[in-house]
């Protein structure tokens, strides 16, 4: 079998982290006194999810991620998996928010896969196994979980989400061989409703759960393929105790130099993210023809092994983000302590749902128009254009502004306004294509905003009605930082 | 064809209610104490108005909707009664409607009178609401210091001016303002205040400070509008006091969604400044015009509208305004009474507490705060944000004047 381009495979995996980074050693300042214990884990940082990110929003940021490396079709045949235990509506199709963002066609097949950190891998090994004709499919992974105050889950989990994209194409990897195994051993279970996950002893996790069921399962794997366990480059499987894979690899024969960072230095575990974030990680230390190997444990243990291909990896890696040293801020983020907003915060953010309906694409897709009389690119679209030598009526071919650099024309940093981040940062925006739109900043640190700053645009929740239960979405600007996560040079317009 | 409405309308009379916290005062109160003044000040009798419009703005917050709040308080006599609302403009909406009227020949005597009760929010501040459940969905819930703050950071980047000195600027705007406020006893902040008292005060929405905004308060203000030549006959011995022009106008959104407008000047008030300029023969405004009461809901927007309306020319209001071009000894007096910043601004009768100040300076009975000769002034009042408002501008002045 040709290792250099197969034209099926896994054509691109990515991995989203939000921007603030939580430092361990201030979650352990505030619980010091209560548990002590917590001190062997209070290392690094982990990252955490702005207020206005959730399971949807960081999915799709992942999704946009592997769309605009150019490799994810839109058209034809189309599936997209959105896989989060934490999904915020439990009864509401929660891949349609993240398809409707994206501008995937309105008959691509979506579903929402939950409940195990498992779930991703065994959708991905799903869609590789499945025949080329079968078409794209996206399997896009997001978590956001809130640990109780001074767990360790609190330490050791992360938010972010990760994606993959398996279809027609100049694959980075494809499939060899994978296994799935079920057992319903609970070592750790959230019962519906519930905030918080309740776990079992480790060392029992480890002993009866990795060591036997995964171990098996990887084993299985390899056997159906013919591999030896030496020969594997890359092995990768998230655990809750970072030496559960020295472990596992060591029973398996797997070189001890083959182990994927968990990167728990710096993001922690995402859950049923973790899978393909350890993928993504996995491919792009990968040498052509190198053997990858990933493995997730949870309710039993899905086993996917590939080779890598000479294909570039599309896409970037995430930028370093901010160090976030407020456990407090952290805490009301997630909701887990119920601060005084004032009066201000009291705002019914009811949601006309027909109204919503009417223009979903505007807030979901961020579509404005361009007019085909004059050309000029706005937002909203409406019936009558808005410049005014043209006013052309009923002449606007939609087009979405998401993905359009643009940058500041003018800003404030608002502390009069409710926002649960206070200030309260927004401005005109002018799009390099013309469009000019009012909107929130999002993640922009105090002092960055300046006239001209370039801005890229991020899909956030826009307001929570508590009322009911809702939240709706919209898009923000923030600062097109750079790779290296950088502030960039404020600029003139291009216009 | 139309030939606007100089010098057809007249003031009869006028009447502010003090404005402030007013606790203890409903708006029943304070329309009522606003329209006792004018019809004394008018010399008329209730039975006499003809006709009614009425401004409120957030009528959720106070006295409900349609005009009938107005004809309860007043009991007016079933007659002809109009509720306007043009955001923080409707008292010169009031005052356009009433005064059209009265230039139609379809009435003799009618009233306008705007009023807001503002302070039964519990917070300070405009209340937060809604924008409407489309634009709810795209639109930031902005306050109106960050809406106007816009205006500061686009202006010093538009002029290239270090945000300090614009800020300098800003501050003297305020100063200038609180020692007006401080000689008008209906005025709601009335204490005198120094630069650095404003630069040193904490940040509302960047980069505009406490000092920078304006009063949140309670209040009416009414006028009361009649034909020049009924106001002569009624009261024969006064001054007849008359509306040259009375000019609005509204943005379409060419301003918060097409890329031309800067974002650092108010595209509103340069249309209905020319227009009320030309309506009442007026081609150079910084000398023509002896006083202005402007939409000073933030310093900033003070500023930039004195570039709009032609007082200052054009990146150059940080000079005049610094050389005490506005002060009540200045070459062009603005907000003499203490301006929305001091006086206060109860939105739907601060468009015809501007005219007040005005009437009163051109009769001379502006007491501690009088100005020397007011033949002609300028209100421009603005409802909304600089992206997408109604600004409405008239010029008042004496008859022949």
């Amino acid at each position: 079998m040709s290792e250099s381009t197969p034209d099926h495979g896994l054509l691109a995996t990515t991995r989203y982290l939000p921007r603030l980074r939580l430092e361990r050693a201030e979650v352990l300042a505030q619980h010091r006194w209560m548990a002590p214990g917590l001190r062997a884990l209070a290392k690094g940082q982990r990252t955490i999810a702005s207020w206005d990110e959730d399971s949807v929003t960081m999915a799709v940021e992942a999704a946009r991620s592997l769309q605009l490396a150019s490799v994810a079709p839109t058209a034809g045949p189309v599936e997209l998996t959105l896989v989060s235990t934490t999904l915020p509506f439990a009864d509401r199709l929660n891949a349609g928010i993240v398809a409707s963002a994206v501008g995937l066609a309105g008959d691509a097949v979506l579903r929402d896969v939950a409940s195990s950190s498992r779930a991703a891998l065994a959708e991905l090994a799903l869609a590789l196994r499945r025949p080329a004709a079968a078409g794209a499919h996206w399997v896009v992974a997001a978590e956001r979980r809130t640990p109780k105050p001074a767990s360790a889950q609190e330490m050791v989990f992360g938010d972010g989400a990760a994606g993959a994209v398996v279809g027609t194409g100049a694959a980075i990897a494809c499939h060899v061989a994978s296994r799935s195994s079920h057992a319903d051993l609970v070592d750790h279970f959230r019962q519906n409703g519930a905030d918080h996950d309740y776990g079992w002893e480790e060392r029992w996790v480890r002993d009866e759960g990795y060591m036997k069921i995964a171990v098996a399962t990887i084993r299985g794997c390899l056997a159906d393929a013919g591999v030896a366990a030496s020969d594997i480059g890359h092995f990768a499987m998230p655990a809750p105790l970072a030496r559960i894979n020295d472990a596992v690899a060591k029973r398996l024969g797997i070189a001890a130099t083959a182990l994927v960072s968990a990167e728990h230095e710096t993001v922690g575990d995402r859950g049923s993210a973790q899978p393909l974030a350890m993928l993504d990680a996995a491919l792009r230390a990968a040498a052509p023809g190198a053997l990858i190997l990933v493995a997730a444990f949870g309710s039993g243990c899905d086993a996917l092994l590939l080779r890598r291909t000479d294909v570039p990896c599309p896409g970037a890696t995430p930028a370093p983000g901010r160090a976030e040293t407020s456990y407090l801020r952290y805490l009301s983020f997630t909701g887990l302590i119920d601060l005084e907003w004032g009066m201000r915060a009291e705002m019914d953010n009811k949601t006309a749902l027909t109204a919503a309906w009417r223009d979903h694409a505007r807030a979901s897709r961020f579509e404005g128009g361009r007019c085909g009389g004059c050309g000029t690119v706005q937002f909203p679209r409406s019936r009558v254009c808005v410049n005014p030598e043209c006013n052309a009526q009923d002449r606007q071919e939609p087009l979405s502004v998401a993905d359009l650099p643009a940058r500041v024309l003018s800003h404030t940093s608002d502390f009069l306004a409710y926002t649960p981040n206070p200030p309260f940062q927004f401005g005109h925006v002018d799009f390099d294509s013309g469009a000019r739109v009012l909107m929130e900043f999002a993640d922009a640190d105090a002092d960055e905003l300046k006239v001209g700053l370039p801005l890229r645009m991020v899909y956030r929740i826009k307001d929570f009605d508590r009322q009911r239960g809702f939240r709706r979405y919209f898009w923000k600007a923030t600062p097109a930082r750079g790779n290296n996560g950088a502030t960039p040079a404020p600029r003139e317009g291009a216009i | 064809m139309a030939s606007g409405i100089r010098d057809k309308v007249a003031i009869l009379g006028m009447g502010c209610s003090l404005f402030g916290e007013r606790w203890d005062c409903g708006p029943d109160d304070l329309m009522l104490e606003a329209f006792n003044e004018a019809l004394a000040d008018a010399g008329i009798g209730l039975r006499q108005i003809e006709a009614a419009w009425f401004g409120v703005c957030l009528e959720e917050n106070n006295v409900g909707k349609t005009a009938g709040p107005l004809a309860q308080a007043l009991r007016l006599p079933r007659i002809a009664a109009t509720r306007v609302e043009n955001a923080c403009a409707t008292g010169t909406e009031a005052l356009r409607g009433a005064a059209y009227a009265v230039a139609a020949g379809a009435y003799d005597i009618v009233l306008a009178l705007g009023v807001e009760k503002l302070k039964d929010t519990g917070y300070g501040g405009l209340p937060v609401r809604t924008r409407g459940v489309a634009n709810d969905l795209w639109m930031p819930n902005a306050t109106a210091p960050g809406a106007f703050a816009q205006l500061a950071t686009a202006y010093a980047a538009k002029h290239g001016v270090a945000m300090a000195d614009l800020k300098r600027a800003m501050a003297r705007i305020s100063v200038k303002s609180h020692a007006n406020a401080a000689l008008n006893p209906k005025a709601h902040l009335r204490n005198p205040i120094t630069e650095a008292d404003v630069l040193k005060a904490g940040t509302i929405a960047a980069p505009l400070g406490l000092y920078d905004c304006c009063g949140v308060s309670d209040g009416a203000a009414c006028a009361i509008l009649t034909t020049p030549e009924i106001a002569r006959a009624l009261r024969p011995s006064a001054e007849v006091v008359t509306i040259k022009a009375l000019e609005l106008s509204v943005s379409n959104g060419e301003e918060a969604g097409f890329h031309r407008w800067d974002g650092a000047h108010i595209a509103t008030a340069r249309e209905a400044g020319a227009r009320a300029y030309a309506a009442a023969g007026i081609t150079d405004p910084r000398r023509q015009i002896d006083m202005a009461e402007v939409h000073d809901c933030f310093s900033i927007t003070e500023a930039v509208l004195m570039e709009d309306l032609g007082f200052s020319a054009p990146g150059r209001v940080i000079h005049d305004a610094l050389d005490g071009v506005f002060d009540r000894d200045g070459a062009l007096p603005v907000q003499p009474d203490g301006g929305l910043k001091c006086f206060g601004h109860p939105i739907g009768a601060s468009g015809l507490r501007m005219v007040y100040e005005l009437y009163l300076q051109i009769h001379g009975r502006a007491e501690g705060r009088q100005l020397k000769q007011v033949d002609l002034g300028l209100t421009h009042n603005l409802g909304g944000h600089p992206q997408q408002n109604v600004c409405a501008v008239s010029i008042v002045g004496r008859q022949g004047a």
